[in-house]
């Protein structure tokens, strides 16, 4: 980057610029400050002035080999050193090796007496001197302004700042001028109008009790810059502004899944679990089992064998890890392993540049597979929504570039959880999974929907969603003609129909025996009417038998009687005989 | 810091032509003169010039007009061009050029510019109490 800005391919066209190595700060103004050239930054107490100078001149001197003379009016050679080391920056180190002189320039007004003509003759000397001894391309004077406190003439002091913006460009060193914000001007005393190639703002503002650093480019000659207001951190390992608009998707993606430690989970997203760095969202409102989900993810990532590192904003480690025991899960033994680490901080310590900062610092030294952070919307609080939006991009834009599995819960406050302004926020989310609460028969009862998961076939079904001192599980909701019944009129609603089904096979059976009864009845009534023909047809039999006897007898008694009057003989003979055989059967 | 004393290698009236490293130094016999009441001891007054442009001339000859009169005999005048040793700059805070620095007798005092206004230049010195 340094060679590709310090020495552009036609100059005529291209503004040399020379990279400031602040983090975020080369973007912003595409190369660094104008090479050769006074820049100047102006703004309020506190606001990073003088660090932003004394980075620019350490990163100089170490990344790229540029030494520095640091000019300070305010502060003496041991307060710089001693500040800056706040940032890790070794400022005596840098002396000794010749790479930084520090010149300490104080001047009483007090012991000093005006009497006639001067110049400035002696701050060039001063200057130029130092500049030799070191071959310094970089020059910082922090803060000029002093000088108009401490020198009574400002006509003289005015003449002369210009001559020395002017000598600064002849001796073709890239310089800071830091100077006070002033009321109505950029400075106090109007340095702007000497230093015009590029003026950059910083702020320091306070929202809602939380203060936020940003910085501006006001102006860059020649050259194309950001003109937004970008947060920027003071850290530890220096400043860090953070370009949002510089952000880039281009970071490489994984097929591989990992299981979310809760079984039915993971067969409603596709039976696999998540996407290894993926971003995931679980949106609820308080108390739907946000954390116990999110430990559950660090828990069974921890028995992978990997890291992870659980960003709290609410609850102590402790108290996370007591709370956990409850529901079965263990975690102290994963954090005595060094498998999981906790990080917990009110979103309210500091402003949210500087959360991102922690966290940054964090993931980068534990190198964490699986960062969690519980909750997101804690830290709204510590930043407007746009700010918020701004870090969470940039945190995933980290994690995912870095192949890290990032898990954000976000409390909802009542309401359609949809509705609400994580909306924004679940845009960048790969994977949202939604927790609510169903209130009816006097109870609260927890479900759960995967209302996204990119990139994989995913289960549209609600999912009641049970705690208990086992850790979590998943049943299926009872979905019926009157609509998701949960918890107790889910099992009340399973009772009832076991109880109809039972009903129904009672019925059934007592129909059956219903009908062998009259089966049983049909026969014996078919056996009486049975018995009862039988009955008569023997009556029949007899009485036809009776005629039979009475019509012989009548026969025998009217041939007897022919017989006896001499009628027929012929006849009498064979009515004889049939009387006789019908005797015999 | 060490600064050479060098004999003065110019004539008392002070037209030098070139100031650089000249140290002017006047000791005359005690007796003699009517030293000022609240001067005890020998004045060292620095004057940082840069080569020899007019401002610098002026400053050093109004300083020894000044010292001639008002403490003869007991002052020592050290001129310094930074153009030749700018690594002096930096001891006695130089911003402007010319500059008087009152070393001795303490406490240090500063005096800027070509001293023509006489007044202020007392002033400063201590040599009479403001108004």
């Amino acid at each position: 980057m340094k060679k590709k800005v310090s020495k552009p391919t036609s100059p005529a066209t291209r503004l040399p610029k020379c990279p400031t190595g602040i983090q975020g700060l080369d973007e912003i103004t595409s190369g660094g400050l104008p090479r050769g050239r006074p820049t100047l930054v102006c703004g309020g107490a506190g606001c990073g002035k003088t660090l932003l100078a004394a980075e620019f001149l350490v990163r100089g001197a170490v990344q790229f080999d540029e030494p520095g003379v640091l000019m300070a009016f305010e502060e003496t050679e041991k307060e710089l050193t001693a500040n800056v080391a706040s940032l890790g920056f070794d400022l005596a180190g840098l002396i000794r090796r010749k790479k930084i002189v520090v010149d300490y320039v104080h001047v009483e007004r007090s012991e000093v007496q005006e009497s006639g003509e001067y110049d400035l003759e002696g701050l060039f000397i001063r200057l130029g001197h130092a500049i030799d001894f070191i071959g310094a391309k970089r020059v910082v004077l922090d803060t000029l302004e002093v000088l108009f406190a401490s020198l009574p003439n400002e006509a003289i002091l005015r003449a002369e700042l210009r001559r020395l913006f002017r000598w600064l460009k002849e001796k073709g060193v890239t310089a800071v001028i830091t100077a006070e914000r002033g009321r109505e001007s950029l400075t106090r005393h109007g340095l702007e109008e000497y230093v015009s190639d590029c003026v950059i703002l910083l702020d320091h503002r306070v929202n809602d009790q939380i203060a936020t650093r940003h910085l501006r480019v006001v102006k860059y000659r020649g050259s194309l810059h950001g003109t937004n207001e970008f947060p920027f951190l003071i850290a530890e390992d220096g400043i860090s502004v953070l370009p949002i608009t510089s952000l880039a998707l281009n970071h490489k993606v994984s097929a591989g899944r990992i299981a979310t430690g809760i079984h039915r989970l993971d067969a409603m997203l596709g039976g696999r679990g998540f996407f290894r760095g993926s971003s995931i969202l679980i949106t609820g409102t308080s108390g739907t089992g946000k954390t116990i989900i999110a430990s559950n993810f660090a828990q069974a990532a921890c028995r992978r064998g990997e890291r992870v590192l659980f960003f709290s904003f609410e609850e102590s480690p402790n108290q996370i890890i007591r709370n956990m025991h409850s529901i079965g899960l263990r975690l102290e033994p994963l954090v005595k392993k060094d498998l999981l680490r906790f990080h917990s901080a009110r979103p309210s310590l500091y402003g949210l540049e500087m959360h991102l900062a922690t966290m940054f610092r964090e993931i980068a030294t534990f190198k964490p597979h699986v960062v969690i952070i519980d909750p997101i919307t804690s830290l709204m609080d510590a930043g407007t929504d746009s700010e918020t939006k701004g870090m969470v991009t940039r945190l995933i834009d980290y994690l995912k570039a870095g192949q890290v599995t990032s898990l954000f819960t976000s409390l909802t406050l009542g309401g359609h959880a949809l509705a609400q302004s994580e909306s924004a926020m679940s845009s960048l989310m790969d994977a949202w999974i939604l927790l609510q609460d169903f209130e009816g028969n006097g109870e609260r009862n927890r479900v759960l929907y995967v209302l996204k998961a990119r990139g994989m076939a995913h289960s549209n079904q609600i999912r009641e969603f049970l705690i208990s001192d086992w850790g979590i599980d998943l049943v299926d909701a009872y979905i019926g003609v009157s609509g998701v019944l949960t918890g107790s009129a889910r099992v009340a609603q399973g009772a009832l129909e076991k109880a109809a089904v039972l009903a129904t096979q009672q019925e059934a059976a007592q129909l059956k025996r219903e009908v062998e009864r009259k089966r049983k009845a049909l026969d014996r009534q078919i056996s009486d009417l049975r018995s009862d023909y039988e009955g008569e047809a023997l009556e029949l039999r007899r009485i036809a038998e009776q005629v039979g006897t009475r019509t012989l007898v009548l026969g025998t008694e009217r041939a007897a009687s022919g017989l006896l009057r001499q009628a027929d003989t012929k006849l009498a003979a064979i009515t004889r005989n049939t009387h006789r055989n019908g005797k015999v059967s | 810091m060490k600064i050479k004393t060098v004999k003065p290698p110019m004539s008392a009236n002070g037209n030098a032509s070139s100031l650089a490293g000249v140290v002017v130094r006047r000791t005359v016999k005690r007796a003699k003169v009517r030293a000022p009441r609240f001067v005890a001891k020998l004045w060292q007054l620095r004057l940082y010039v840069t080569d020899s442009t007019p401002k610098s001339l002026t400053a050093f000859s109004n300083l020894k007009k000044l010292c001639e009169s008002q403490l003869k005999g007991c002052y020592r005048i050290t001129v310094i061009d930074l153009l030749k040793q700018p690594q002096l700059a930096k001891g006695d805070q130089i911003l402007a050029v010319p500059t008087v620095v009152r070393k001795l007798p303490k406490p240090v005092r500063t005096i800027i510019g070509n001293l023509s206004d006489i007044e202020r230049v007392l002033v400063g010195l201590d040599l009479r109490a403001a108004d």
